[in-house]
């Protein structure tokens, strides 16, 4: 069992737990996920890794409420435990194995939207200990639903939060703000884009028309994550890859899109839309490609 | 009784077990059994132990049974084997012990298999339970992976005295044995968590959740966590797809994501919250035990199932009696049949499959006729879920972050047969791991030399 030290609601059906996991908070990287299950009989549920803590042996995870297992999980508190937690999973993000002098002369941006906020952070923070301080965008839909943000302010070399109905920071989508930077005469060398699918094929989109190589952390569905059963396959280029093992990011500007949103839906039925709806309420708007 | 005829051991009827997972196959009862070994000659050069690959000592068993000394009869068999009411149950006995016995000449061979299930299922009814060691030999253990391969290493170690624990990726133990072969051909609580329970009681400690390569290294096990020598018994996990378009669209699985969602995750049982594609009409592509288990699995959802499979029957590589029950169960076989297309909706969503019309050629290098298609011939078959079962490799997760160990193109582990050593001193290995996709009798066989390979190498320590 995997003791949950902290459990907090960030904002409406985003919530943050620190979970006790020495194994895996010893060898973790940014950009690599675990899989949890909350009982004996749950779903196999993957999770980003947001930030952990070596010392004390803790793992950071940030989850929204999207269905069943995750309303479960959101149900757990402080004192409670996890029936499974493993991981580290996937490969690391690949700047953590880049030669730091080169690593430091580059100008990387980060995009986030939503809950992808949580996974770029330790990202972000990675890069700052080892001296490179990146900009980062946050994107939500409205004030209420930002997460993270004095944590990513304390990590970011310049944070631009927009917001999609104007209530907080800038105006409109995280594109919007891609375009305003460059316009303003920034240069950058690699774009890092986490958010619902389709808000990184919009990024992607964008940055390739302004020659941006970019990167994307996808979140296809997963069974075992070790490899072992093809679920969570996407096309990138020409090639077959499966997320859990090759990935979960890739050059955005090489990833099928379509085919992975269609895949996410594959076990949707209308029983789980109903769910959704009566659930995620505020949360609930269509712009993850979860639902069509 | 015609004592050129098996004894015939009663099943579940096929009508009714095409809609449950109960198991198939009942088995013997005492009476039953002991008439069934009365038919054995006890042959002095015993063929059928020469096909047993861990060489059960067969006719000293089925004697006890003839005399009706149960528990004698499962003491012989632990001597060889960890796994016996599994193996009884899934070794392809027609082409090992039995397709060996001299009864079979003249007759039908004895049902060694369906014997050696009975006592081990005797044994365990009774609580009869393996001894452990008495005596501690205060040297670590790591075994990764608890297949067959795993728990049998495991098993004997404890028993010369070691300390082992066990490290599975998944959160359960088991391998192939709980998430790929079948409620209905391996009952999972009566069978499988038993034998695990007689592995733990022997003082084996199981540590689930590990995937070492990512969680911990082989190095570091052998480093930071003490552990004097290493047992990698992985399995062969990582499935094959064919590379056909439309293979990533909705409706197509792995064979392996289709039964580890039934298996492991439970998605038979209506109550479960794990989600998995009840489908109205399934193509399987493949012919092996995996693809039988993946068509009966899908029929017993409620699918009409269609197993898609290049070759001819006489080359199925499946277990005979799997092909027969299949057959009975009303799966329908299109032979001679290879897919060269998934064909999809507007929306993504299989609603297909194109195949094409093969014909024997020339023996291969494997001896077996290859296919060759004939041109023209292209078909399609209306169906809603593809299953793909062509087979699977080892995983490169242990091999890829492990500083010197020898792999072969095929990616699996290079270890010598005999105690399966590999290229990095200290560290052992077999199963699927090394000799690519098995049997778990093979798995099991290796896991024993393996612990005699490191019960030699860790002496030398001491
Ligand atoms: C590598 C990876 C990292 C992830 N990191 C995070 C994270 O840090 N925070 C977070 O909130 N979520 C993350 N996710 C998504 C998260 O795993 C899913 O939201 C969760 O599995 C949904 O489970 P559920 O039982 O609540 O929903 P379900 O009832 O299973 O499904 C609800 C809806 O979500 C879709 N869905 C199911 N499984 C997944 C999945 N694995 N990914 C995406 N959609 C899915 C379904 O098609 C359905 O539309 C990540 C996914 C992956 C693969
Ligand atoms: C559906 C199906 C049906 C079959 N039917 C039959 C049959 O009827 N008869 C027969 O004889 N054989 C059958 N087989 C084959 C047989 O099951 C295998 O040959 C046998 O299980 C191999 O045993 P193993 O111990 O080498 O590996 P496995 O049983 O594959 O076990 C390997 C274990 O290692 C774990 N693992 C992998 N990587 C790591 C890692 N990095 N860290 C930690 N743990 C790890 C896995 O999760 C797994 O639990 C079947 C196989 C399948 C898939
Ligand atoms: S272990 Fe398998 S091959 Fe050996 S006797 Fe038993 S059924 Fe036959
Ligand atoms: S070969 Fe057949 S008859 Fe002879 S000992 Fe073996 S099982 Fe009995
Ligand atoms: S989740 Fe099973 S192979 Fe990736």
């Amino acid at each position: 069992m995997y003791q949950i030290l902290k459990a907090e609601e960030l904002t409406t059906n985003i919530y943050l737990m620190v979970v006790k996991a020495p194994r895996v908070a010893k060898s973790c990287l940014p950009g690599q996920f675990v899989i949890v299950r909350t009982k004996e009989d749950s779903e196999r549920i993957p999770l980003t890794i947001c930030d952990y803590d070596r010392k004390n042996g803790t793992i950071t995870i940030v989850f929204q409420i999207v269905g069943a297992g995750t309303q479960f999980m959101s149900e757990l508190k402080a004192g409670d435990a996890f029936h499974d937690f493993v991981g580290p999973l996937g490969c690391p993000s690949e700047f953590c194995s880049e030669p730091l002098d080169e690593l430091k002369r580059k100008s990387i941006l980060f995009v986030a939207g939503g809950v992808g906020t949580a996974p770029v952070y330790p990202q972000v923070k990675w890069l700052k200990e080892n001296g490179v301080l990146a900009d980062v965008i946050v994107g939500a839909k409205t004030k209420d639903l930002l997460i993270l943000e004095k944590e990513m302010e304390a990590e970011a070399g310049n944070l631009y939060i927009t917001t999609d109905d104007g209530s907080y920071g800038r105006s409109g989508m995280v594109t919007k703000t891609i375009e305003d930077l460059v316009a303003e005469g920034k240069h950058y060398d690699v774009c890092v884009a986490i958010g619902p699918m389709i808000m990184m094929k919009f990024v992607c989109k964008l940055t390739k028309e302004l020659n941006i190589p970019t990167v994307v952390s996808l979140n296809p569905i997963m069974v075992d994550g070790t490899g072992m059963c093809g679920a969570c396959r996407v096309t990138v280029g020409d090639k077959v890859k499966f997320a859990c093992v090759d990935g979960p990011e890739f050059d955005g500007h090489l990833v099928n899109f379509d085919e992975a949103m269609k895949r996410q839906t594959l076990y949707k039925t209308a029983e789980g839309r109903a769910f959704l709806a009566a659930k995620e309420g505020a949360t609930h708007h269509g712009g993850c490609g979860n639902c069509n | 009784m015609d004592v050129m005829k098996k004894v015939p051991v009663r099943e579940q009827d096929p009508k009714v077990r095409a809609t449950n997972f109960e198991e198939v196959c009942l088995g013997y009862n005492s009476e039953e059994a002991m008439e069934e070994a009365s038919r054995c000659i006890n042959c002095k050069n015993a063929q059928c132990m020469k096909g047993c690959p861990v060489a059960i000592n067969i006719p000293g068993f089925i004697e006890q049974v003839k005399n009706g000394d149960f528990n004698k009869a499962y003491e012989i068999i632990s001597e060889s084997s960890a796994l016996p009411a599994v193996c009884g149950r899934v070794c392809p006995q027609e082409s090992q012990c039995e397709g060996k016995c001299i009864r079979g000449i003249k007759g039908e061979p004895i049902s060694i298999g369906k014997l050696e299930r009975f006592v081990a299922d005797y044994a365990s009814q009774n609580g009869v339970k393996p001894t452990g060691a008495t005596e501690k030999k205060g040297q670590k253990v790591a075994v990764i992976g608890s297949g067959p391969a795993g728990l049998t290493c495991a098993g004997d170690l404890a028993k010369m005295g070691y300390d082992v624990t066990i490290f599975e990726a998944l959160h359960q133990p088991g391998g192939v044995l709980v998430y790929g072969i079948p409620e209905f051909r391996l009952p999972k609580e009566k069978v499988v968590a038993k034998e695990i329970e007689n592995v733990k009681s022997l003082g084996v400690k199981i540590e689930t959740n590990v995937v070492v390569g990512k969680s911990i290294t082989v190095d570091e096990l052998l480093t930071d966590e003490g552990f004097d020598a290493v047992f990698i018994g992985s399995g062969a996990g990582l499935p094959k797809f064919m590379g056909i378009p439309g293979e990533n669209a909705n409706g197509v699985f792995s064979a392996n994501e289709y039964l580890t969602r039934s298996n492991l995750m439970k998605a038979f049982d209506e109550t479960s919250t794990t989600p998995i594609m009840r489908a109205k009409k399934v193509a399987v592509v493949g012919g092996g035990n995996v693809a039988m288990d993946a068509a009966r699995t899908a029929l017993r959802l409620g699918a009409e199932v269609h197993v898609v499979y290049r070759r001819s029957e006489e080359e199925l590589p499946a277990r005979v009696e799997e092909v027969h029950h299949a057959k009975e169960e009303g799966i329908i076989f299109n032979l001679l049949t290879n897919p060269v297309e998934i064909l999809t909706d507007e929306n993504g969503w299989v609603n297909g499959i194109k195949c094409i019309r093969m014909e024997l050629g020339e023996p291969d290098e494997s001896g077996r006729r290859s296919p060759i298609e004939v041109p023209g011939s292209e078909f399609e078959i209306e169906v809603d879920a593809v299953i793909m079962s062509l087979g699977t490799s080892p995983n490169p997760l242990i091999s890829s972050t492990t500083k010197g160990l020898e792999i072969n193109k095929r990616k699996c582990i290079v270890a010598e047969e005999e105690f399966g050593k590999t290229s990095k001193t200290g560290v052992y290995a077999g199963g699927d791991a090394v000799t690519g996709a098995a049997t778990v009798i093979l798995a099991m066989g290796a896991g024993k030399n393996a612990a005699k390979g490191i019960d030699e190498y860790l002496r030398g320590l001491r």
